[in-house]
């Protein structure tokens, strides 16, 4: 029966490659939508993670109600205890502490006066202790453009861009002027070790990153930082584990009268990151939701088409006393065929353009040229998984309901009738 | 009878406004008292943070509102910090640093040292009659004393407090209080004067509050340690060499 039915299919092309080429297209779109999708919202969030929010972070409970502002004067203290605490407790995630800030960075000229300045946006990270996860969380290594990494205490790596326009490079001294955690105004020569350009145009427009210690000192923050961050060490966020974490830190060890308790936040509470991620995983729901109604329609409309084409031929086999459900049923078994064949097609053209933009990626770097996002600027899909069959499952479903309606004609064909119309 | 009680009105108005003294008359007198050609001040700074209090000494030389020299003298991480301000241009050098560093002209509406006063509010002695049109509007009490509550507007576009509302004293002609506000009507500062002594026929505050509305904190004081009105400068203080010295 099945390989009848092949046969019938392969060589009436129009029943078998229009049809087919509907529900590749189709699945192939749906394909690349979802690895695009799973693409850039992986990298938001794992740029996000990296580089701000951590899989979970903690600040003081002021400093989180103003985190935008970034308020070092109401910074946490007592960190490196907090720090050992967390450690030993939680011995399963990587825990780090950050201070952000901004500042001017000043380059002299020969007269030690002022050359040319700009606005940073400064980073501080354990960047010399040979134990530090943070070269290879913040991928530093593999942004290096010119120079090294810092070796010692005094030497800062900056963006490239902020290089360039600038006009410094590797072994030249800058000046950073920003305002300490007393709000006094911090002064510090520093070396360029080295640039960097992270492929985020919010972190490369004017970083500096600067090791801890030496920010410590300029800042007038010892003890002190504005950020700890946790990291899974599997280096993938786990959001019920992250909200179990967080609720237990935040009962257990806060004291509520206390303006400047530490406070615990999940990657998904902050900066809107749950409700986007959330968001774009349902318009994922939503776009192979249109794919496969869109799909069931013109399928069936297809199938209508089809119908007609083969309305002689339905009713001969029903006048000749095929059974109509075992018309129907044959009619179901091509669309399966066709489905499967559509399906299998349009997944591997999808995983195959997803492949390429998951290994070239594609550079919006222009339209997100003044975003403050941390997002890259060359975007990547991903394959994952569900691509297998976030895109076979609907085409294959389409594809049989669309039959499954149109062949319904078939039951409203009399058989009284049918000699008359083959007479005619 | 309708014209009999306008002509009464009119005359009430307009002898109840002859009480009162011309704005320019009372800018004219406040800046006999407050304002001079030159001027040396030593004084802290007292910053009540949300955090911290924290005191700030300096010196300042400032010739009218141009030219100012500022020598930070405590806590020590401060100490030996100068900053020299000559018209729009501020230079700021830091002693572990070894740098002049120019600041652009917008920082000096920035807060100093994390205090509610700003760089202009610090390093300036402006001639307020020279600068604003005044109205007194009315007479309040104030801790006892009698005062003209004086409004002033400034006469040009690029000044810090476009709008300033200021209680003088009556009889010395000192503000006591003043509120400070944007081009946009936004309140921006409030400034109490206290403890006026009188020395070369001015009287003059040796206590002074500041509160940036739009900071939190709980305000700065300035205290006056000592004040020197129109004593001749060198020259040399107003150039950028006397930022190494």
């Amino acid at each position: 029966m099945i390989r009848f039915l092949l046969k019938g299919l392969v060589r009436d092309r129009s029943r078998s490659l229009f049809p087919i080429l509907i529900v590749s297209l189709g699945v192939m779109l749906t394909v690349f939508l979802q690895t695009w999708l799973a693409g850039a919202m992986g990298d938001i969030a794992r740029s996000n993670a990296n580089f701000s929010t951590g899989h979970v972070k903690i600040m003081s409970h002021a400093y989180a109600q103003n985190k935008s502002q970034i308020p070092n004067d109401l910074a946490l203290l007592g960190v490196e205890s907090l720090l050992d605490r967390l450690r030993t407790q939680h011995p399963d995630m990587a825990w780090v502490a950050r201070i952000r800030f901004g500042g001017l960075l000043d380059v002299p000229d020969e007269q030690g006066e002022t050359r040319t300045q700009g606005p940073a946006g400064g980073l501080a990270v354990d960047l010399l202790s040979s134990q530090s996860p943070e070269i290879e969380t913040l991928n530093i290594q593999k942004s290096m453009v010119r120079g090294r990494l810092p070796a010692r205490s005094g030497e800062i790596l900056i963006s490239d861009d902020f290089a360039v326009k600038l006009k410094v490079n590797p072994g030249d001294t800058v000046t950073l002027l920003s305002s300490t955690m007393q709000g006094s105004m911090g002064m510090q020569n520093f070396t360029i070790a080295g640039t960097v350009r992270f492929g985020i145009n919010a972190m490369d427009r004017g970083a500096v990153l600067i090791d801890m210690t030496d920010i410590r000192d300029v800042l007038d923050m010892d003890d002190a930082a504005g950020e700890l961050l946790g990291f899974f060490r599997d280096g993938i966020y786990h959001n019920d584990k992250a909200q179990q974490l967080t609720q237990e830190f935040n009962t257990q060890l806060t004291d509520p009268e206390d303006l400047y308790r530490p406070v615990m936040c999940t990657l998904h509470d902050q900066d809107g990151l749950g409700e986007y991620l959330g968001m774009a995983s349902y318009f994922s729901f939503i776009a192979s939701s249109i794919f496969v109604v869109a799909m069931s329609i013109v399928l069936w409309n297809v199938g209508l088409i089809g119908g007609l084409r083969r309305y002689g031929e339905m009713g001969l086999r029903l006048a000749i006393g095929e059974d109509k459900r075992h018309v129907y049923g044959s009619v179901i078994l091509e669309s399966v065929m066709i489905g499967f064949a559509g399906s299998a097609v349009g997944t591997a053209l999808g995983l195959a353009v997803a492949w390429y933009l998951q290994v070239h990626g594609f550079d919006i770097g222009d339209m997100v040229k003044n975003s403050s996002m941390m997002m890259s600027n060359i975007m990547r899909a991903r394959i994952t998984p569900v691509s297998c069959y976030i895109g076979f499952i609907p085409g294959m479903l389409s594809t049989v309901l669309g039959a499954a309606l149109s062949g319904m004609g078939i039951y409203k064909r009399e058989t009284a009738q049918l000699f008359k119309e083959l007479e005619t | 009878m309708r014209t009999i009680v306008f002509i009464i009105s009119v005359l009430l108005s307009v002898t109840g406004h002859a009480q009162f003294p011309s704005g320019h008359e009372v800018l004219t007198k406040i800046d006999e008292n407050m304002a001079s050609d030159t001027r040396i001040i030593t004084s802290k700074m007292i910053i009540h943070g949300r955090r911290h209090t924290r005191t700030v000494k300096s010196r300042t030389w400032a010739k009218g509102d141009q030219k100012a020299y500022t020598e930070y003298l405590a806590p020590q991480r401060e100490k030996g910090t100068k900053m020299l301000k000559l018209e729009e241009r501020l230079w700021m050098y830091s002693p572990t640093t070894d740098r002049i560093i120019q600041i652009s002209g917008h920082m000096l509406r920035q807060s100093v040292m994390g205090s509610d006063l700003s760089y202009e509010d610090m390093m300036e002695d402006p001639h307020l009659s020279e600068i604003y049109d005044a109205n007194v509007t009315k007479e309040e009490m104030i801790d006892d004393r009698p005062c003209w509550v004086v409004r002033l507007k400034a006469k040009k576009a690029n000044v810090a407090y476009h709008t300033r509302l200021m209680w003088v004293d009556q009889e010395r002609y000192v503000p006591v209080k003043e509120e400070l506000y944007a081009k946009s009507g936004k309140l921006l500062k409030k400034t109490e004067l206290m403890d006026f002594k009188q020395s070369d026929n001015r009287w003059f505050p040796w206590r002074m509050t500041f509160k940036d509305v739009l900071k939190t904190g709980k305000g700065t004081e300035l205290v006056v340690e000592s004040v020197e009105f129109n004593l001749p400068l060198p020259k040399h203080l107003f150039t950028k060499a006397v930022l190494r010295r």
